[in-house]
């Protein structure tokens, strides 16, 4: 057993621990963290994969920013958990016994072809480039116009996304800077032309007594 | 020497492993969506192991897209869940049917 299948036992075993435990922990801010191990040991058994640059993402990009979201949620929303845990226990031994009847499925049909698959010798390091190079080349080249769409599709997200949980609230004194600055001095002053002098007013009253 | 079977085994451990916590979670959403991210997880280790034993960059390329889409459906789907609680002040998918599909 030589030293990375070791590593790799090691990453698949955490893997497998951690994402157990988001399925099955009471509190999702818990399952949320435990994702987060999920993502990093997946990231370190694709490293162990001479994937590098993907590695890296997953844990910049899913760890740091969609978890970190997945948390931020998790936390402004006061969930009670108590009615979200009931039918638990009744649905557990299906999912169990699904899952289970998948798995020997698909670890059977694993063992029929890639046992015996040999490996090739890293592309990206035989040919002398990291593979971030090795990945661009082809990203750039072969899947420009998919990766323009992919810049669209996350546009789209934000923009819809800002809409969604944009509240309008009636009854705040808000300021609106576009009326303030569209102002003019005339509709907020007014002058008026009066004499600088005023004529006493002749009281009749007082000269008659 | 890891074989391609070792890392296609993770993927399929991953991959029930989030089936199973979709039959069990069923009430709750935020636990749901996690399940789906699990799923995309194993995916995206089957097409990096294939990239790798195959010696293919259009495996890594399409994880690259999949982490795309999926960052961008996690947001959108956390959006929903926030308007969702704010109207209905609950995330469990048993009350949330008031269009009885």
């Amino acid at each position: 057993m030589t030293f990375p299948l070791i590593c790799f036992y090691l990453f698949a075993a955490a893997t497998t621990l951690a994402a157990l435990a988001v399925i099955l922990v009471r509190n999702p801010v818990h399952a949320a963290l435990c994702l987060v191990l999920t993502f990093f040991s997946a990231a370190c058994t694709w490293l162990l994969a001479d994937a590098e640059f993907l590695a890296i993402v997953l844990v910049l990009v899913y760890v740091g920013a969609v978890m970190v979201l997945f948390l931020f949620v998790v936390m402004m929303l006061d969930v009670d958990l108590d009615p979200l845990r009931e039918g638990f226990i009744r649905a557990l031994p299906i999912g169990i016994i699904v899952a289970l009847v998948m798995l020997a499925e698909m670890l059977a049909l694993i063992g029929v072809r890639a046992m015996d698959m040999p490996a090739v010798p890293d592309p990206a390091a035989a040919a002398g480039i990291s593979n971030t190079t090795w990945l661009a080349s082809t990203l750039f080249s072969q899947y420009l116009l998919p990766f323009e769409v992919a810049a669209l599709i996350l546009t789209v997200a934000i923009i819809a996304a800002i809409p969604l949980t944009l509240r309008h609230r009636t009854g705040v004194r808000m300021q609106n800077p576009g009326k303030q600055v569209l102002v003019r001095p005339r509709d907020r002053l007014r002058i008026v032309k009066m004499a600088a002098t005023k004529p006493a007013p002749a009281t009749e009253e007082a000269n008659t007594p | 020497m890891i074989t391609l079977a070792h890392f296609l085994t993770l993927g399929a451990v991953l991959f029930c492993i989030a089936v199973a916590g979709i039959f069990i979670n069923r009430k709750n959403v935020i636990t749901l969506l996690m399940a789906i991210e699990l799923m995309l997880l194993a995916v995206n280790t089957n097409f990096i192991a294939f990239s790798r034993f195959l010696g293919d960059a259009s495996g890594q390329v399409f994880v690259f897209f999949i982490l795309t889409v999926a960052a961008a459906e996690s947001a959108i789907g956390l959006a929903i869940l926030v308007v969702l609680f704010r109207n209905r002040a609950t995330i469990n998918v048993d009350k949330i049917d008031s269009m009885k599909g």
